[in-house]
């Protein structure tokens, strides 16, 4: 039996245009929502497999604002068993004090997690780095970059992407393993699932620690460039034009 | 000193490697007060040409760090050796492993760590501007504790050598290993992915493919341009996470980036996190049905319209181009 960590962010949807609170120290995300990181939500997944294949339970924990309950819940959807948020201002807190703050909890919790799963990456703060520092304070063993892993007795085989092919690993438990996407696919909650996010009862936790910050002075927006485009014209009737285009780069000549 | 920490495989120093110690030595030439030192590791296939590489870069020194604990990947044993030279900032490239050894030195040595950073705007206290949002927005962060630890974001400056070649310094050296280094070492490499990933790289011509493809089984017309063109398909985060395509083509920030010499971008609307990984391209092509698209708008070349008619019209006109008896 293991019983798994899942730890998640809520993060502004930055997929669109970005605008900044007047202050340029937050993303103003009032016209845009919240969202999972891609590679959460594939933790979630793995997560949710691995505790299920093993008879153990999966809880998600999120560290932020009430509305964090958001997310919390899309994930009790899509498997996980149980949530927990720990209600503080998000961006009072660096990644060593979010990974400070996990590992407390993961202390004082009644249950033992065996595996505890992040995403490789936060995809608004990008800090690369809540997984290693967590993995520290706890003293266990951990692996990023990780798409794939399946428990075998008293170890977790975990795969990832390296620069001369997949990168096997094998590592004892408990561990900690920062997970990318690529390697499961998140599942959409079903109607059974959001049913019972929507009943589930979050557990809510005051931070245990004052946040030292994550040094942010400011944020900035990258000057648009002004467009060069050339239009070749509109429908099937622009094809020759676009053939005159590649031809010129000389990429025809095969 | 500013510590460099060198990716090498079978062809020399990795491009982002390069990038990192350019990067390095406009910091050090800022400051005045600092050199450049590079660390390599493992049994070094290209020893020569890193050697070559390293000199160019002006680089002083090179540690290697080598033994039986270095020749395969962890995380933990590549911090060891970065730990074993004494330095005022830590650098490495924001690549898969530079970020996640440098996590393990920022957390050993209790300092901060500022990922993909592009520029160090200030250096009392150091601050750093970094790509944040994906690449969509930058944050001024200040980086606290010694030794400063950076990563610098991939093409955040061209690699370049000094203006003078160095005669480095070189040194070998075993790290002290612990246990807990070698534990979380790679096991095996097997064949998957990346080997997919390297002909979306090093392609002459990539097609890539968007949501406005419409689903899984409409890409028939794309792969056809691809094979007239003897180009590689690639695909936009929503068409992998769809699972229309595989996780491997996806071309962006957290996909690949792309260098070819034409990439013709099919219904894909142009989000920074994709042009993160295309805007090297030499010559970039849109096609789609919004005129104010951003990968309209940023490109060099577009037709606006729908690509279920513009391409088969595109592919039509390649086969008479290129049929025996063409006229022209
Ligand atoms: C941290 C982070 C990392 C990310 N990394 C990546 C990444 O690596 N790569 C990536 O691609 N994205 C990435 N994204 C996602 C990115 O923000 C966008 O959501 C994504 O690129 C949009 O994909 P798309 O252009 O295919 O889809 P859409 O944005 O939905 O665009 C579809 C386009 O197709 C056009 N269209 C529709 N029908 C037709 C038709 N019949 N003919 C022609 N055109 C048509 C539409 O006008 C529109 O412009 C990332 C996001 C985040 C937050
Ligand atoms: N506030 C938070 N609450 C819970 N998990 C978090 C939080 N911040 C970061 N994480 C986890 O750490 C991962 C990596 O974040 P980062 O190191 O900040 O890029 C994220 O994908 C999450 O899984």
């Amino acid at each position: 039996m293991t019983n798994v960590l899942i730890c998640i962010k809520r993060v502004p949807e930055i997929s669109g245009e970005i605008l900044l609170s007047d202050d340029q120290y937050s993303i103003d995300a009032r016209h845009v929502g919240y969202t999972l990181s891609a590679h959460d939500e594939c933790a979630i997944e793995l997560g949710v497999g691995l505790a299920k294949d093993t008879g153990g339970h999966a809880r998600v924990l999120s560290i932020g604002a009430a509305g964090a309950a958001e997310q919390l819940r899309y994930a009790v959807a899509v498997g996980a068993d149980s949530a927990t948020l720990i209600e503080a201002d998000p961006e009072a807190f660096g990644p060593a004090d979010v990974a400070a703050a996990i590992a407390s909890e993961v202390r004082q919790a009644q249950m033992s997690f065996e595996l505890i799963l992040v995403g490789n990456d936060a995809a608004d703060t990008g800090d690369f780095q809540v997984g290693v520092r967590l993995a520290y304070q706890l003293d266990r063993p951990v692996l990023t970059g990780i798409n794939t892993a399946e428990i075998r007795d008293a170890t977790v085989l975990a795969r990832g992407a390296g620069p001369q092919g997949v990168d096997v690993f094998e590592i004892p438990l408990p561990a900690l393993i920062a997970v990318q996407e690529g390697g499961v696919e998140p599942r959409y909650p079903s109607i059974r699932g959001r049913m019972k996010a929507k009943r589930l009862k979050i557990e809510q936790k005051a931070a245990p620690l004052e946040p030292a910050g994550s040094g942010r002075v400011r944020l900035t927006l990258p000057e648009p460039k002004p467009s060069t485009v050339h239009m070749l014209g509109e429908g099937p009737d622009a094809a020759p034009a676009l053939v005159d285009v590649l031809a010129r780069s000389g990429v025809l000549n095969r | 000193m500013i510590l460099v920490l060198v990716e090498t495989g079978a062809d020399g120093a990795a491009v982002t490697s390069l990038e990192t110690l350019t990067f390095a030595r406009q910091l050090a030439g800022r400051l005045g007060t600092q050199s450049v030192e590079a660390m390599v590791t493992g049994s070094l296939e290209a020893a020569a040409t890193v050697r070559d590489q390293l000199a160019a870069q002006g680089v002083e020194s090179v540690h290697h760090a080598g033994g039986p604990g270095m020749d395969r990947y962890s995380a933990g044993a590549w911090a060891t050796a970065l730990a074993a030279v004494p330095s005022d900032y830590v650098m490495a490239a924001g690549t898969p492993r530079g970020s996640e050894i440098l996590a393990h030195v920022a957390a050993r040595a209790g300092t901060s760590m500022a990922a993909n950073v592009v520029d160090v705007v200030d250096t009392d206290p150091v601050t750093v501007s970094r790509q944040v949002m994906g690449g969509a927005a930058f944050e001024q962060m200040r980086v606290d504790g010694s030794p400063t630890v950076i990563t610098v974001a991939g093409h955040a400056v061209e690699p370049a050598d000094a203006a003078r070649p160095s005669d480095p310094a070189w040194r070998e050296f075993e790290p002290e290993l612990t246990e807990a280094d070698l534990a979380t070492a790679v096991v095996r490499v097997e064949e998957g992915e990346a080997d997919n990933t390297s002909a979306l790289t090093g392609a002459r011509v990539v097609v890539g493919a968007g949501r406005g493809v419409g689903g899984a089984d409409d890409f028939d017309d794309l792969l056809e341009l691809t094979d007239l063109l003897g180009a590689t398909l690639g695909a936009s985060r929503v068409v992998t996470s769809l699972g229309w395509r595989p996780h491997y083509e996806q071309i962006g920030q957290t996909g690949s980036r792309i260098s070819p010499d034409v990439y013709i971008a099919c219904g894909i609307s142009g989000a920074v996190q994709h042009w993160a990984g295309c805007q090297s391209a030499k010559t970039i092509v849109a096609i789609n049905t919004d005129a104010d698209a951003p990968m309209v708008t940023g490109a060099d070349y577009a037709i606006v319209g729908d690509l279920h008619e513009v391409v088969p019209a595109i592919n039509e006109e390649l086969r008479r181009r290129t049929a025996p008896d063409a006229a022209e």
